[in-house]
């Protein structure tokens, strides 16, 4: 069935091609246009087609083939901002109106973007990887029951092999759409330092605002109140001789004005930083939310060390919202703490009727932004009838795991394969492979090294087409093997 | 009667040592970390131990778990824990062997003398003094309980008093009521928590602190 499934996929692929044919050449008419003959007002609307259908193939390649492709553009410009005087300048031009300059931005952004240069080849040479690689292994199995029909039996191996090769040829074909498609590591980087820039300035933002309001809070409530205090006492101070009765009453007041002075600095000190957090760390301060919670709440802590103190209160401040949220529609919940690898993984499961769904700028958007200083993400899972899974991660929140939990080797034999792969795949297709076909066409008589030209007449062609089908598959396997190992080790920084 | 008190702000120490032999104790110690404080009660024996929470070398809960380690070599050591915040979390850890003789009360509760030296009495004589405040919070966690919402006003009051450690009597007095309307209302509880009567005091608080802290 997932045969068949994905001969499906890969000749869904394929088909869509010819939709994209007429409309490659259409945006290529544009692009050459445009810098031919000065038509520049072509130019944005041609790259916008075919940004239109390279984001189709990433959507459908991410589909069927679970390879996800970023997108790899730079981002758009702003729109432009009118001077004091309201006219709009662009290097040394003034404009009345914002279109031209915007324009200019906007021409300016596509040209520089070398994604747009690469799905220009992209374009051009996909149609060909697309027949082959999506749609080869169906032409195979047609062209072995031809030549079982016509009477060569051994045609009947071809639909065999194909339906072994199908899924790693989708799976090259994905990767290699991920090498073109995706984003460069100078844009994900450029990425990367634009998000950091973001967050820091939301942290800082967010700190500002944090201090502000426990500075005000501290004005209108404990300090106001200590004012309160002492000067009732300075008031039973001058009563004591004359009015003992009154004097005592007044000290009661400012006692019981104490009172409330601590409770309210109690209150504030639990929301900078809880100090059972500070005595006990993460796992003992989230069972003390739990029993203060009206749910029935299970805590599972699997943690040895404890993570720094603001990933702890960040983490903590995330459970006790996850668990406020869930108080309202269900009545049991689950929390989980461990470690992967070296991060911090929380997730909480209640039993409510599922279905929820982030607010934007709501309270789980606070804790977003605050986990995000730490690079951490919040999942949230929550089909309807239940259960909803939150998942909160942040990634090296914990020292190295001491002896005992050790990593995967970096490298064993998966490596080795891999070095293998990379470095000996061109043998078999190029000189063993290509070349060797290329001389069987033109039958030259030098054999030299190529294997193909020593066998008999009938195997000969079986040689090349076999030394191919080996050159490529190292190639796909090195690309998979890398990827997995990429994947397996994150970056660090 | 014989006192330990552990406290590390100067201040406060020599305030309480201070109140205390105003009211008659005896202060045999007045240390200011945790490892001084177990040494010293393991040393003294007092009737009753007064302690911080947060106590040097860590400023964790030194003082929490000094007294917890005094009370599994000294079985039935009376402590009274002060903190600047209470968490049901410690005063399940207080209330765990199920001997009694502990107390957990805010540092606010300093402040009405009486009151305190009352609750420190009631733990020196094995007794239970939980702060109001923990009481409410492990009421507040109860409130989906079946049986807890089940209780009228009355009984929900004077089941707050029970749990903070409070006799018939003086409970009575709290609520301006007679002591038999008192017992009333407690076989009341007793009977909607399926929870066996006791006439013992100190018994039933803990029966009543080990129900809820039973979820």
């Amino acid at each position: 069935m997932r045969h068949i499934r994905v001969f499906g996929h890969g000749l869904a692929l394929f088909g869509l091609v010819l939709l994209q044919i007429p409309l490659m050449l259409v945006a290529l008419v544009g692009v050459l246009l445009s810098f031919t003959l000065g038509l520049v007002f072509l130019f944005p609307a041609s790259i916008r087609l075919i940004r239109r259908t390279t984001a189709l193939d990433r959507r459908l390649v991410h589909r069927w083939t679970g390879v996800q492709i970023a997108e790899p553009y730079r981002p758009a410009p702003l729109p432009p901002v009118p001077q004091s005087d309201g006219w709009y300048r662009d290097g040394r031009t003034l404009y009345r109106k914002p279109t031209i300059p915007a324009f200019n931005a906007r021409l300016n952004w596509l040209i520089r973007d070398p994604a747009t240069w690469r799905e220009l080849v992209w374009v051009l040479v996909d149609p060909w990887t697309r027949a082959v690689l999506a749609a080869g292994p169906t032409f195979l199995v047609g062209y072995g029951l031809y030549l079982a029909a016509t009477g060569t039996l051994w045609g009947l191996a071809l639909p065999v092999v194909a339906v072994l090769a199908a899924p790693w040829a989708l799976k090259i074909y994905a990767y290699y759409a991920l090498g073109m498609l995706g984003p460069t590591a100078t844009t994900q980087l450029a990425g990367q330092v634009r998000h950091l820039n973001q967050v820091r300035v939301e942290t800082v933002d967010a700190q500002a605002a944090e201090l502000r309001r426990i500075e005000r809070d501290l004005h209108d409530g404990a300090q106001a109140r200590m004012v309160a205090v002492g000067m009732t006492i300075g008031a039973a101070e001058q009563l004591i001789q004359t009015d003992p009765e009154a004097a005592r009453a007044l000290l009661a007041k400012a006692r019981e004005a104490s009172v409330t002075a601590l409770a309210e600095l109690r209150r504030l000190v639990r929301g900078i930083h809880p100090p059972v957090l500070a005595e006990r760390g993460l796992g003992d301060a989230i069972r003390a939310l739990a029993l203060d919670s009206p749910l029935k709440v299970d805590v599972s802590v699997d943690l040895k060390e404890r993570p720094e103190s603001p990933v702890e209160s960040a983490v903590y401040f995330t459970v006790s919202e996850l668990l406020a949220n869930a108080s309202r529609y269900a009545s049991r919940v689950g929390v989980d703490i461990s470690r992967r690898g070296r991060a911090l993984r929380v997730t909480v499961t209640d039993d409510g009727p599922g279905g929820a769904e982030p607010v934007p700028g709501g309270g789980l958007a606070g804790i977003e932004r605050r986990l995000a200083a730490f690079d951490g993400v919040l999942a949230l899972s929550s089909p309807p009838g239940g259960p909803t899974v939150a998942t909160l991660e942040v990634p090296l929140a914990l020292p190295q795991p001491t002896c005992g939990e050790v990593e995967t080797p970096p490298l064993g034999w998966r490596g080795l394969v891999m070095a293998f792969c990379w470095s000996l795949c061109w043998i078999p297709l190029f000189p063993q492979g290509i070349v060797a076909g290329i001389m069987l066409i033109t039958g030259t008589r030098n054999h030299s090294w190529f294997l193909a030209t020593y066998m008999p007449t009938a195997l000969q062609w079986p040689t090349v087409a076999a030394m191919i089908t080996l050159g490529a598959a190292m190639l796909g396997g090195g690309v998979v093997l890398s990827a997995a190992a990429g994947k397996e080790r994150p970056l660090s920084w | 009667m014989r006192v330990v008190l552990a406290e590390d702000l100067h201040l406060l120490r020599e305030g309480l040592v201070l109140l205390l032999r105003s009211h008659g104790f005896e202060v045999v110690a007045a240390v200011e970390s945790g490892p001084d404080l177990l040494a010293a009660l393991v040393r003294e024996r007092p009737d009753v131990a007064v302690v911080d929470v947060r106590l040097p070398p860590t400023f964790t809960d030194e003082g929490l778990q000094a007294a917890l380690a005094a009370r599994r070599q000294v079985s039935g050591l009376p402590v009274l824990v002060l903190s600047q915040h209470v968490e049901q979390l410690y005063a399940r850890e207080l209330l765990a062997d199920g001997t009694g003789g502990v107390g957990y009360l805010l540092k606010d509760r300093v402040f009405n003398a009486d009151q305190f030296v009352d609750a420190i009495r009631r733990v020196a004589a094995g007794g239970t003094a939980m702060d109001p405040e923990v009481i409410a919070k492990i009421l507040a966690s109860n409130s989906r309980n079946e049986p807890v919402a089940r209780l009228t006003p009355r009984e929900r009051e004077v089941l707050e008093l029970m749990a903070e450690g409070r006799s018939n009597a003086a409970i009575g007095q709290r609520l301006f009521l007679s002591e038999s309307a008192v017992g009333k209302h407690t076989a009341n509880i007793f009977a909607k928590l399926d929870l066996a009567p006791s006439d013992d005091d100190n018994r039933r608080v803990l029966a009543v602190l080990a129900y809820l802290n039973g979820r």
